[in-house]
């Protein structure tokens, strides 16, 4: 790791090297720069908030916001809690693998289960069955309940137009709210996480990373992900142009198709609306060829919630969404 | 050299800002299909016969309504060579806020403008806030160069003017480059074009993965912000004690002579650590931990400096505020400083100067300061903080002014007087 981090010190990488060997320690670069970044953003959390959290499903962007606030309070314990809204249709390899990741850095895990609030009567289940929209209620709830300031998430701003204009520190009103325009400029690396009583921020560490930064820095640190982010069987269906896998969010219906099929996820959410794509690769090295050689966004590929308008991602975030 | 480049982008209004950085993505292939699908999409929606590469850049509802890009949209692209942080910065409305909003952290501005109109008003502002900010390196993209019949004369007057405006900014002669593009049709933004014969420069690419990034951080004084005392107090780590922050300039070893301010203690650095272990040495921009020699009353907030090149503890400076907030700044104004991991209450005492945008000089104590003016300003703190110059070391030379009251972000702070060195005052 220190070898990693001299060419950056020392100035000018040896220039006899070939150009893949430039390539490669360009490559190294730029994730010890966004390592750094995302250091420092935890760590300013640690130092102006109360009660902060971090969302964690078990998904791989969220499995990297907890490696990087390991790093940041590393030999110390990570000094805040984790939190899921769990839909009650989330894959049993990542819900295993989010509980054993809690149990093995020793913190205390918080789920809101939407079944919750769906038996009594807080929410309604959808006619088309898919509970991703429904977690925004118990997001808040749970916000409310623990009073929690601030709220990491493992949202990307290369993932979507809305999120491209969201701040690292990005305020929500006291109904949890974001709103475009009381967004505060976010200036050199001094953040502002200021907010009044009721109101919390949230806080996204991994904003300038790409989904190539994102597979590249989990190849390097040796991340380990849920498996079904790698090549594997599954029984398969088609929907909205998706292979939606079998379960009780209400697949597949009569018509549809079933096929065992090699695939994996580019995205983990809600089973119900989140599709796996075909791939044999079973290596991170083998995803990374895949995710560079791709023609479609991850959530253009794989995620149905947000194809609902063109400006899906915004109004959900308008309302509280992470 | 560094292999990210952050980079921000500024332009008037019809320049085609959001057609280059369309551009820019496109042909790095960082858009991608469902994208391109969508923004065909939308175009055949909106009546137009090509797609219009603006409308991947343009995100918000309102803003796809109205057509116009109201907010500063941060974009990304790579090629082998280099990662790109792209801060795309609106050009009419707020542009102050918002190019002082990319400016903050970029290495190099592209700026735009319409070969047919050459540089303008807008494009001197523009230049001088980016200057104001102390952005290292400047691109002039003059564009549309299809429409100016790749008129080599017409280019050169544009190139000549900016690098008179850039060079009484203090640019010099090899930090400012003009190229002739054109963002509809791609010529000499990713490919060199056939219709420049006698443009020998780089492509606009080429020269983002070329440039040289930032002065060498080993000739800035060591800075170090304290943002948080790690005590882990575990079975394996009974008395470890390391005060961990990000490197705000220069390098720091084991070993090192060093000063906590603002009290003004002197200590060494024993252990230079990061969860994969201890550093020879860490550079700007590195998160570390740092262990010191004596046991010290640190806190966060805190800074460790040099013992030899230190910045001056003062409860008193003069600044260069740029105003952000549509709440007007009056003398006498009660705010809060947040400078590196502190944050302190503080008083606007005296309002000197304000930078007048339209002949680029300076009014003498004006009323007051408007959302979008930059002004000269006297501060004084309720304690004493470590600043430097900006024009020394930037990122301890920057502060936030906060409003006590609803906590929004007033104004973006530099420390000493900068307007003169924009050529205003």
């Amino acid at each position: 790791m220190t070898a990693l981090h001299e060419t950056r010190e020392t100035g000018e990488p040896d220039t006899v090297s070939a150009v893949s060997a430039a390539a490669t320690d360009a490559a190294r670069d730029n994730l010890a720069a966004l390592e750094s970044e995302a250091i420092h953003i935890f760590r300013e959390v640690a130092g102006e908030f109360d009660r902060p959290v971090i969302l964690f499903s078990g998904g791989k962007d969220s499995t990297l916001l907890l490696h990087l606030a390991i790093k940041a309070f590393w030999p110390a314990p990570v000094p805040f809690p984790l939190l899921h809204v769990d839909t009650g249709h989330n894959f049993d390899e990542v819900i295993s693998f989010r509980d054993r990741m809690a149990e093995r850095h020793g913190l205390r895990l918080i789920v809101a289960h939407v079944q919750d609030w769906i038996d009594d009567g807080r929410l309604t289940e959808r006619p088309d069955g898919t509970r991703n929209p429904l977690q925004t209620q118990p997001l808040l709830d749970t916000i409310a309940e623990h009073r929690f300031d601030a709220v990491f998430g493992g949202g990307r701003r290369d993932e979507e137009r809305a999120r491209a204009k969201e701040r690292i520190f990005s305020l929500r009103n006291a109904f949890g709210q974001w709103e475009p325009r009381r967004q505060r400029p976010e200036l050199w690396n001094l953040y502002n996480g200021r907010h009044r009583p009721g109101e919390h921020v949230r806080v996204f560490p991994l904003s300038n990373w790409t989904e190539s930064d994102v597979w590249n820095y989990i190849a390097r640190e040796r991340v380990e992900l849920p498996s079904i982010y790698y090549a594997h069987q599954r029984k398969v269906y088609r929907r909205d142009g998706m292979w939606l896998t079998e379960g009780p969010w209400g697949g597949p219906r009569e018509g549809e198709e079933v096929k065992e099929l090699t695939v994996r996820y580019r995205t983990v959410g809600d089973g119900s609306c989140t599709g796996a794509v075909e791939s044999t690769a079973s290596t991170v090295e083998e995803v990374i060829a895949e995710v560079q050689a791709s023609r479609l966004t991850e959530r253009g590929a794989t995620r149905a919630d947000d194809r609902l308008s063109e400006a899906a991602m915004e109004d959900r975030k308008r309302e509280g969404y992470f | 050299m560094s292999s990210l480049l952050r980079l921000a982008t500024a332009g008037s209004v019809d320049d085609g800002k959001s057609t280059l950085v369309g551009r820019l993505l496109y042909d790095t292939k960082s858009v991608l299909a469902d994208q391109l699908d969508a923004v065909q999409r939308a175009s055949v929606d909106r009546g137009l016969s090509t797609p219009d590469l603006s409308l991947l850049v343009d995100g918000l509802r309102s803003e796809r309504e109205q057509g116009i890009t109201i907010d500063v949209a941060y974009r990304y692209f790579a090629t082998p060579r280099r990662s790109f942080v792209l801060a795309d910065t609106p050009g009419h409305v707020q542009y102050t806020r918002n190019t002082v909003t990319g400016a903050s952290t970029a290495q190099l501005a592209v700026l735009l403008v319409d070969a047919r109109k050459g540089v303008v008003e807008q494009t001197r502002r523009h230049a001088a806030v980016l200057a104001l900010l102390g952005v290292p390196r400047l691109v002039l993209a003059v564009n549309k160069v299809d429409l100016i019949n790749y008129d080599e004369a017409a280019f050169t007057v544009i190139a000549k003017e900016f690098a008179t405006h850039a060079a009484s900014l203090g640019y010099a002669e090899g930090s400012v480059l003009t190229i002739p593009v054109s963002a509809l049709h791609g010529d000499n933004v990713a490919t060199r074009s056939e219709n420049t014969p006698w443009y020998g420069g780089p492509t606009l690419l080429e020269h983002l993965e070329q440039v040289p990034v930032a002065p060498d951080p080993h000739d800035a004084p060591f800075r170090f912000p304290v943002q948080y005392v790690i005590r882990p107090r575990t079975a394996d780590y009974p008395d470890y004690r390391g005060y961990a922050g990000q490197i705000a300039a220069g390098t720091v070893r084991p070993g090192d002579e060093v000063v906590v301010l603002p009290q003004g203690l002197r200590t060494r650095v024993t252990r230079v650590d990061t969860a994969d272990g201890p550093r020879d040495e860490a550079g700007a921009g590195s998160s570390v931990t740092v262990l010191l020699a004596d046991d010290l009353d640190i806190a966060r907030g805190d800074l460790i400096a040099s013992a030899t090149d230190r910045p001056e503890v003062t409860d008193e400076f003069t600044a260069t505020l740029c105003w952000l907030s549509s709440s007007s700044l009056r003398p006498g104004a009660r705010v809060l400083v947040k400078h590196g991991a502190r944050t302190v209450q503080a008083l606007v005492e005296e309002l000197g100067s304000r930078f007048d945008e339209q002949t680029l000089s300076t009014v003498d104590s004006p009323e007051s300061l408007e959302l979008n003016e930059i002004g000269g300003v006297r501060i004084r703190l309720s304690e004493e903080l470590p600043v430097d110059e900006y024009s020394h070391s930037p990122r301890t030379g920057a502060f936030l002014v906060i409003d006590p009251k609803n906590g929004d972000t007033l104004a973006a702070g530099l420390v000493g007087e900068r307007l003169s060195a924009v050529g205003a005052g």
